[in-house]
């Protein structure tokens, strides 16, 4: 099984390889078991990689050598080797992993138990669990700060931000936001955390050195019943200009001006959006369409979809490998 | 806060967080305590081992939801407790209730059938409390037999006829058989189907009682092809609340229709096979605390208990008047795990949400259905409407 699959992409490599011209988008496929992979140049789909079951978050490791892959049924964080193009062994992850964050020393994952109420965190080299920490029911989105100093659990049916201290890994605060938060966002400066509410219907911007609420932006989309405003995958662009937010079954993005932090469009992509990648420039945001099984490519100086790519059943997950890191 | 509501209440917060944890923000302790008030309803006996009642049906889910919700609350040094009165049916639940919601501003839910529910609904010592009804569909409870101190996190039979119809009409299948059993919780699902049939433009070509006693698992395919052959129709919906007959008529009708209704394509608040909308996580959930799957009536009770622990946790308060307005008002939206946010009708306290459309093992659909449309929320094109109902009083 695994020798087909590696046999059939080698030849394809053989293919699309020997030009690394585009970033690859690595798509993970819920309801398929796979990972679909778009070459951003040409938008298309340059391949097709069998994964463990229920694959949702996927994160690349700090040198993008390792594709780390969230098997919520098979109860582990898979590694794949981008250059080996397999799996080559699975890290300790606790019971449903659903989502994950890379600390920034490369070496510590934070991985949100969704059924223990837990998060795990794990060394992805000795392959050990370091620390399980307690947080609430449903724990969700994860994220590192790019100091490294906090871990960040939402958990979705206690409605919370856990802040967790990565020195001890002990919880030292939490934040009520709106009901079922999913996806948490650094600031690049680590000054700001962004918080998407799923059934709140909300996005809260936090200020990391008080942890208080800043501010809680709302969605309004004429035509698009409130109900179905279901903020999931936040993205922040890298200039610090625009934060992207999925809107799930609305089937739109919301684009937010950064420096008023309103929003300023809504661009209409496919069905059921959950999350979104951005190209290194900064200059394509992909986003993943649940129900609908596409990727839409968004052009982010237009603010409009340009192309659509039918991937797997059940988009999820999505993340970005630079051209400069495909190996040859 | 009353100080009455914390006395001789022993409240079990897991300490799950240890003492490095520290509350967010929080602005002083709140203890919460919710009356679970149980009446068995009488059945007949249960033909298919596929419908036989769990014993602790609804108690499980209101269980699960203080666990859930304490879960929000230990960060906020609020503590939610439940206390459990379940009396069999033919049993005095009035008496228990008195005892269990006299003195102050009490908080209550009752699984009960529906004239246990009004009459404790109608208790001098309930006038200023907060009931849930999370045991009757009963309609009459959302319309002209409300009360101001009763919400409805069940949905009502007209919710579920409205549900199916719209199904009906969306795949064109607009004929239908109706038939409708002899116990009074079928005849008034039977009644739901006809007004929402009506509503929808759905025509009956046939309505038929069905008033066979004998067990029809002997019997059906000699007697339900016979039943069904004087009519044509696209679909047979069957109103059977007490399981006698319409899981029976599946494959056996004269012509190879659907069943509808009660079994086959039923019409549910809550169903074993969603899993969609992370429904999946409440499942898993339940499945581990309760050893068994969640039905309606657990997610009706769960629901309430969720209800007063978003609106406590959002308003920082455990007085009864503040958590009714809360809930009754616009900030209010509640996780179902249906995919949409669920809020309270302020005309009559009913739960708006979603109804599924489930077979005993895949979710078909959800209600509302997409193309019907409504001004405020498509999830007001099920049951009764701000103009539609005789409840008055509430706001």
């Amino acid at each position: 099984m695994k020798a087909r699959t590696l046999a059939a992409t080698t030849a394809l490599c053989l293919l699309t390889c020997a030009s690394a011209s585009a970033h690859w988008l690595y798509v993970s496929n819920e309801k398929d078991d796979t990972l679909s992979v778009i070459d951003t140049e040409t938008n298309e789909l340059i391949d097709t990689i069998k994964v463990g079951e229920r694959p949702r978050g996927i994160t690349f490791s700090g040198d993008y050598k390792y594709l780390y892959i969230c098997a919520s049924d098979s109860n582990a964080v898979q590694v794949y080797d981008i250059a080996a193009k397999k799996i080559i062994h699975d890290l300790p992850s606790g019971d449903d992993p659903e989502q994950f964050a890379l600390a920034p020393d490369n070496k510590h994952l934070y991985i949100a138990n969704e059924n223990d109420a837990l998060a795990t965190v794990v060394d992805v080299d000795s392959r050990t669990v370091v620390a399980q920490i307690d947080v609430g029911v449903e724990p969700e989105g994860m994220a590192v700060s790019h100091d490294g100093k906090w871990a960040i659990v939402t958990s979705e049916t206690t409605a919370m931000v856990h802040w967790i201290d990565t020195a001890t890994n002990t919880l030292i605060d939490n934040t009520l936001v709106d009901q079922r938060p999913r996806e948490a966002q650094f600031s690049a400066d680590d000054k700001e955390l962004w918080v998407s509410s799923e059934i709140g219907g909300t996005v809260t911007v936090m200020d990391v050195a008080t942890r208080q609420i800043k501010k809680v932006i709302d969605f309004a989309i004429s035509g698009v019943s409130r109900d179905t405003i279901q903020p999931v995958g936040i993205r922040l662009s890298k200039d610090g200009k625009w934060a992207f937010v999925a809107l799930g079954p609305a089937n739109h993005i919301a684009v937010i001006d950064r420096a008023t932090m309103e929003v300023v469009n809504h661009v209409l992509v496919g069905r059921r959006v959950w999350h979104m990648a951005l190209t290194p420039e900064g200059d394509k945001l992909y986003t993943t369409n649940g129900v609908s099984g596409d990727v839409t490519m968004v052009d982010v100086a237009s603010q409009k979809p340009e192309k659509t790519i039918k991937v797997g059943r059940f988009p999820w997950g999505a993340a970005m490998l630079p051209k400069d890191k495909i190996p040859q | 806060m009353r100080a009455s509501w914390a006395q001789g209440l022993a409240f079990s917060v897991a300490a799950l967080l240890g003492a490095t944890a520290m509350p967010a923000h929080a602005q002083g302790s709140l203890a919460i305590s919710i009356t679970y008030l149980e009446k068995k309803a009488e059945h007949p006996p249960t033909l298919s081992n596929f419908d036989l009642i769990p014993d602790d049906e609804g108690l499980a889910g209101a269980r699960l939801a203080i666990k859930d919700t304490n879960s929000t609350g230990k960060f906020l040094k609020h503590s939610y407790a439940l206390g459990e009165v379940v009396k069999e049916s033919g049993g005095d639940i009035l008496a228990e209730a008195r005892k269990a919601l006299d003195g102050g501003p009490k908080i209550a839910i009752l699984n009960m059938p529906a004239a246990d529910a009004l009459a404790i609904a109608d208790l001098p010592e309930a006038a200023d409390d907060l009931l849930f009804n999370a045991g009757a569909y009963d309609t009459a409870l959302r319309d002209d037999k409300c009360r101001r101190n009763m919400l409805h996190t069940l949905p009502s039979r007209a919710m579920l006829a409205d549900a199916l119809m719209q199904f009906l009409v969306k795949k064109q299948w607009t004929r239908i058989m109706l038939v409708t059993g002899h116990y009074p919780t079928d005849e008034a699902l039977g009644e739901a189907f006809r007004n929402a049939a009506k509503k929808f433009g759905v025509t009956l070509n046939a309505d038929k009682p069905w008033l066979a006693d004998a067990d029809i698992r002997r019997n059906a395919m000699q007697e339900v092809p016979l039943f069904t052959q004087d009519a044509d129709y696209d679909a047979l919906v069957a109103a059977d609340e007490e399981n006698q007959f319409a899981t029976f008529f599946q494959y056996n009708s004269w012509q190879p229709r659907p069943i509808m209704g009660s079994a086959g394509l039923m019409t549910l608040a809550w169903s074993p096979a969603m899993e969609q909308w992370a429904a999946i996580q409440l499942q898993d959930r339940f499945n581990a605390f309760a050893k068994r799957k969640m039905d309606s009536i657990d997610y009706a009770s769960w629901l309430a208990v969720r209800s007063v622990g978003e609106a406590v946790t959002r308003t920082r308060s455990g007085d009864v008047a503040a958590i009714r307005a809360y809930l009754l008002g616009d900030q209010f939206g509640l996780d179902g795990f249906k995919g949409s946010r669920l809020s309270y009708r302020s005309w009559n306290g009913q739960l708006r949400q979603p109804i599924a459309l489930a077979s005993r093992d895949a979710l078909v659909t959800l209600a509302p259905i997409e193309g019907f449309e409504h001004e405020n929320t498509e999830l007001d094109t099920l049951g009764l409407d701000r103009p539609e109902t005789k409840c008055t009083g509430m706001e």
